[in-house]
């Protein structure tokens, strides 16, 4: 007894970072993802210093191939490949993460309270979810570039709001099933607080589907910020980004293959990273998932 | 009495799970309730806990009427009372490590700091017979006999007064429950806490319980001290279902008649009516179609009986009338 009583505690907080850090590094594949997200988030924030001006034209030069001047050749109004590959990852990555961040932090609150507390509360958020999925999502985004303006800020509040029923969704089906789990009647029992019981029980035990539905939203987004560029509702030329590239490239695909290679392996490898490193996340969060 | 159910009716929806049922628990005591599934003893000890708002009926905790107490008014009461789950399984959070779940409730009530919660924790899981080396695993790592001393830790740490066990061994391996159920025992003697102990198996409870109370479809139908109520069961269904636990004695086993009840538990949402168990029961006459028998006490020795055949002079014989 005194034994036992003298062995210190072992679960706090830094330890247990500590902890899922380990398990985390030993995978290749999440490692894999984060170096690949990492390295984006890395082009995004230095890119723009090391590359030239993304709008500017040579003329004598538009549609190059791959050179020395331009490693990764020029488009239709001889701007660098290069550059607005580099700049456009700003764009093209606040459009994927904060898009679905946004829709994380609005959606999964309510599907918690929705799920858990059923009453009257639920039948309504439901409905409202249904009247949000009815609604087509580009008359919402158009409606909402004619209030703030074509932009960035425009491009992420559509695609947010967009993605809102489908994580209300996931998150209210999986409480749904959780809340009827012994461990929650346990933890009623043991005198916890509703705040409690949803933060440390049922939204932990929610979280997988919900980091698989980020990983495949992020991407999503990131091809939606183009349709919206596209159309004139989201960045304005000259602004580049992945997507304005990827569209603009459709029409030079024949003569200049490259203006569309170097967009598309990048929302490619982009999809990887996050893939990669939500499958790792989702692993490593889950203790069950062994070793 | 640290429990007292007064007519205690739950139902869901159509469903009468319990249809006017009152026990009580004195201090230190043991009640085994007993029932087929479906029988409805699930949901008394839901009720006891709280986890789910009786529909009528009185609910007094320590002598406080928790009934139609709200889940904030209901919270610091549940110092005095825990519960151990049926399930092994799904009753442990698979995020948190044996060390937290069973110091949540300390957490909760605010009873230790941090740092003399992971000592209370040490000493009770020890008291359950786990090593200290459990504390940083996970309940997947565990065996089902191993989750349920976890369970019982849980339940335990904060000394409550009364203790609800819902079938705690009968997911069990058979090997590994009669540990647990010497484990359960030890400790009540040890620290001395009531106990609601709900099972299927009466056998289960003849060496547990100081009384044991027999349910069906939602009501009690007889109860009485564990040893009366093993040498002289009055209710045919007591009866039968005594008759369909086997003896270790193989020579006894072989002259035991076995009351085979026909047909199932009749639906819950349309019980029968005059007395509940006249469809299955093989002595039923005219009077048990039509009338529905009251809880009484004839023979006057803290043994109440439902059923019309028992009477001062009078015990039914169920295996006799085959």
């Amino acid at each position: 007894m005194a034994d036992a009583l003298a062995v210190p505690v072992t679960t706090g907080r830094a330890d247990r970072r500590r902890r899922l850090w380990r398990r985390f590094r030993r995978r290749p594949m999440p490692m894999a993802g984060l170096v690949l997200v990492a390295g984006f988030l890395l082009l995004a924030l230095l890119g723009p210093l090391l590359t030239g001006d993304p709008s500017a034209q040579d003329y004598t030069a538009t549609l190059a191939p791959p050179s020395g001047a331009h490693p990764l050749g020029t488009d239709d109004l001889g701007r660098d490949a290069l550059a607005r590959i580099a700049h456009g990852a700003q764009v093209s990555l606040q459009a994927g993460v904060l898009s679905t961040l946004l829709a994380m932090v609005i959606g999964i609150p309510i599907g918690l309270v929705a799920g858990f507390y059923r009453r009257w509360l639920d039948p309504v958020v439901m409905r409202l979810v249904d009247v949000t999925l009815a609604f087509p999502f580009l008359v919402f985004a158009v409606g909402l570039a004619a209030i703030i303006g074509p932009s960035l800020k425009g491009v992420v509040l559509a695609l947010g709001f967009s993605q809102l029923p489908a994580v209300i969704r996931i998150t209210r089906g999986e409480v749904l099933a959780i809340r009827e789990m012994d461990y929650v009647a346990a933890a009623i029992a043991d005198g916890a607080t509703d705040r409690h019981i949803l933060l440390r029980y049922v939204l932990p035990n929610c979280s997988s589907p919900l980091i698989v539905q980020a990983t495949v939203a992020i991407p999503a987004a990131i091809i939606g910020e183009s349709t919206l560029s596209f159309l004139g509702l989201g960045v304005q030329p000259p602004t580049p980004s992945w997507g304005v590239m990827l569209t603009t490239a459709q029409q030079y695909l024949d003569v200049a293959p490259w203006l569309a290679i170097w967009p598309g392996l990048m929302i490619a490898l982009a999809t990887l990273g996050f893939n990669l490193l939500g499958d790792g996340l989702r692993d490593v969060l889950d203790p069950r998932s062994g070793r | 009495m640290i429990l007292e159910i007064d007519n205690l009716v739950k139902h869901y929806g159509q469903v009468r799970a319990v249809d006017g049922l009152s026990l009580s628990i004195g201090q230190g005591e043991v009640l085994g309730l007993v029932g087929e599934s479906g029988s409805g003893k699930s949901t008394v000890g839901k009720c006891v806990l709280r986890l789910t708002e009786p529909t009528s009926g009185g609910i007094r905790l320590d002598g406080r009427d928790i009934t139609h107490l709200s889940r904030r008014a209901m919270r610091p009461l549940r110092r005095d009372v825990h519960m151990v789950f049926q399930d092994p399984y799904s009753s442990l959070n698979p995020r948190f490590t044996i060390e937290q779940i069973v110091g949540e409730p300390l957490l909760h009530h605010g009873i230790a700091s941090r740092r003399e919660a992971g000592g209370r924790v040490a000493a009770m899981l020890e008291q359950v017979g786990l090593r200290p080396e459990m504390r940083s695993r996970f309940p997947h790592e565990l065996s089902g006999g191993q989750r349920q001393r976890v369970g019982l830790a849980r339940a335990l740490i904060l000394e409550p007064k009364l203790v609800v066990a819902d079938e705690p061994v009968s997911a069990l391996d058979v090997s590994v429950q009669a540990s647990v159920l010497n484990l359960i025992t030890d400790l009540q003697r040890e620290m001395g806490f009531s106990c609601l102990f709900i099972t299927h198996d009466l056998s289960v409870v003849e060496f547990l319980a100081d009384r044991v109370a027999v349910m069906y479809l939602g009501k009690i139908v007889e109860s009485g001290p564990t040893a009366q109520i093993f040498a002289e069961p009055r209710h045919p269904y007591t009866q039968a279902l005594l008759s369909a636990a086997p003896v270790a004695d193989p020579v006894r086993q072989r002259e035991r008649r076995r009351i085979v009840l026909g047909g199932d538990v009749p639906s819950p949402v349309d019980p029968p009516a005059g007395c509940r168990f006249h469809t299955r029961c093989p002595l039923a006459y005219d009077a048990c179609r039509t009338s529905e028998p009251a809880l009484t006490d004839p023979r006057t020795s803290g043994h109440p009986v439902a059923c019309h055949l028992v009477t001062a002079d009078h015990v039914p014989d169920a295996a006799v009338n085959r």
